[in-house]
């Protein structure tokens, strides 16, 4: 693993907190569930050129779970896609990061993403792209756990797996969580391993999602899955909110929640001390 | 020559010339007439199964990584089973998928109601961005394809499957933005499309005899509609009837009065009068839901006579 992932992480996460914590309200729980997996995409896996977003045969990763897109943007400036000063207009009329990802809008993002379930089949229309283009790139994709309720999700994993798109890796954010209460409550998705084995796919459980060695250790092993002739899911046992104890605290009401400012400060706080 | 079969012809023929056009159908190839060129085309061309919503979603992937992905369905599963994906997937960001839905309002006959689209233009026409166009014949439908793959962006095609009445000639000039006057007139302006585009006519001409001019538009791109052809013709004639295979509701009928507004024109219409269809062939569907050439004279004559 790269030495400095969790470096990496760790900041990601500081300026995930403060995006949100300066606008007052956000996606809290959603973003710093998926920072280690988003450390580990932009900083370690994906070939990809910050001065060249578009790049041909680079690496794709849409973020179907689009309300992440805070996290997304806070590595995308981190990588040098744009300016870090950019962050803080998150969410301001007129600004070019909105919560939701936008591949018009946004340099670097390579979907259009919000409405859940769709983003995946993009996922999966771009990795046909990529064997297509016979380009070599490989397609990264993120769910949430919540999403896989949608029907579409499973239309698109039965897609791929019949047409062997084994240049695409999958993640499910399994945070257990989504806004009415925990996922198990709501509509239960378990058990995801089997539901994901029985579409075809080659099935990695992580049960620490949110340890960033874990996560680069079960990249590594998704890719070399690559050209197996079937593609690869990882599911992430995440916490939504981590590294965030007030947000962790709020359990499902960390969905899309009012920040406080003193609260998005302490947790700053805690974490440079970490450092 | 039946719609489908020109369509899968001029379809294969633009795959032929630019590799980067892809077809993507859901369990339908054969209904829409493509299955033939899978063989042609057996890396360009796939089947989704019956998932829609998937396909459009894929072909949006598709469409960002530079190709030109058609999707083609029935047009209820084409238009407001995947609005959304539209909307979301394909229009916000503006990629460059056609859709084809097939047999829209009661041209789906023996399907009956639960796959005849009234409301497919009206689903679909509040969404930006979307180009929605309605082929009356072959000669259209060919003269449109080169047209609708050269248009960079989203567009809607709402296609009978079957051979229609013949309108349109080999040498039609097609612009996709402007709509085509059919035959002039001084009395009346019949904006119609698709379905009953002949009937118009025939209607008009009957109507020529009774003393009555009809300026015949055929509005084949109902979004964006060509609003200075209308307008123009609307100022003309001094009164206005829409014909469409459609609802009233939020189809051609909405749009020229959109375009009319403030214009102190009366406007009536000929249309599927915010009902669901039913089981049918053509003959009798066509009385069944108030669209046929006599309903046209009828509502032309009062238009005329309370401008």
């Amino acid at each position: 693993m790269n030495a400095n992932l969790k470096d990496v992480a760790r900041d990601i996460r500081c300026d995930v907190i403060e995006m949100i914590g300066r606008l007052g309200v956000g996606h809290i729980g959603g973003c710093l569930s998926v920072v280690e997996l988003i450390s580990v995409l932009y900083f370690e896996a994906m070939r990809i050129d910050p001065k060249n977003p578009k790049m041909e045969g680079r690496d794709r990763f849409i973020c179907s779970k689009g309300h992440a897109g805070p996290t997304v943007y806070a590595a995308l400036a981190k990588k040098g896609y744009f300016e870090r000063e950019r962050l803080w207009t998150l969410n301001q009329g007129g600004t070019r990061l909105p919560s939701h990802c936008n591949m018009v809008l946004t340099p670097g993002i390579d979907m259009t993403t919000g409405s859940l379930g769709q983003g995946f089949s993009c996922a999966v229309g771009a990795a046909l792209g990529a064997k297509l283009s016979r380009d070599g790139a490989r397609v990264y994709t993120l769910v949430g756990d919540g999403e896989c309720q949608e029907g579409q999700i499973w239309e698109a994993a039965m897609f791929a797996a019949a047409k062997k798109l084994d240049n695409l890796i999958g993640f499910v954010d399994a945070n257990r969580l989504q806004i009415d209460g925990t996922v198990e409550e709501v509509n239960r998705v378990e058990p995801l391993t089997d539901k994901w084995a029985a579409f075809g796919w080659r099935v990695i459980d992580v049960p620490r999602g949110n340890d960033v060695e874990a996560v680069s250790a079960a990249v590594k092993q998704a890719q070399a899955n690559l050209g197996s002739g079937q593609p690869t899911i990882v599911i992430l046992r995440t916490v939504k909110g981590c590294g965030m104890k007030w947000a962790e605290d709020l359990g499902a009401a960390n969905h899309n929640t009012a920040v406080p400012k003193e609260e998005a400060e302490a947790a700053l706080r805690a974490l440079r001390e970490e450092a | 020559m039946q719609m489908r079969e020109m369509y899968a012809r001029e379809l294969g023929r633009l795959m032929e010339r630019d590799p980067k056009i892809l077809l993507l159908d859901a369990d339908l190839g054969k209904a829409s007439g493509t299955l033939g060129l899978r063989k042609q085309f057996p890396d360009r061309i796939f089947d989704c199964g019956v998932a829609e919503q998937n396909m459009a979603s894929i072909a949006a992937g598709l469409a960002s990584y530079g190709f030109k992905p058609w999707i083609e369905s029935f047009a209820p599963f084409a238009s407001r089973r995947i609005c959304d994906q539209i909307a979301i997937s394909i229009c916000y960001p503006g990629l460059n998928v056609k859709i084809l839905g097939t047999d829209p309002g009661i041209a789906a006959e023996l399907n009956g109601a639960t796959h005849m689209t009234m409301e497919d233009v009206g689903v679909l026409r509040s969404i930006p961005g979307i180009v929605i166009f309605e082929p009356v014949d072959e000669y259209q439908l060919q003269a449109a394809m080169p047209a609708l793959d050269a248009y960079e962006g989203p567009v809607y095609i709402r296609m009978a499957r079957g051979q229609q009445p013949v309108v349109f000639g080999e040498d039609y000039q097609f612009d996709l933005f402007k709509a085509d006057c059919l035959r002039p007139g001084t009395d009346l302006t019949i904006c119609v499309s698709g379905l009953l585009t002949r009937d118009a006519l025939d209607a008009a001409a009957e109507l020529e005899a009774e003393g009555i001019s009809c300026e015949v538009i055929n509005v084949h791109t109902i979004k964006p509609m060509d609003r200075e052809a209308v307008v123009a013709s609307a100022r003309k004639t001094g009164a206005v009837l829409t014909a469409e295979n459609h609802n009233v509701v939020g189809g051609l009928h909405a749009a020229v009065l959109e375009a009319l507004a403030r214009e102190r024109i009366p406007v009536s219409a000929v249309g599927v009068e915010d009902r669901f269809g039913e089981v049918g062939k053509l003959p009798y569907l066509k009385p069944a839901l108030g669209l046929t050439k006599e309903h046209i004279l009828e509502a032309a004559r009062e238009a005329v006579r309370t401008k």
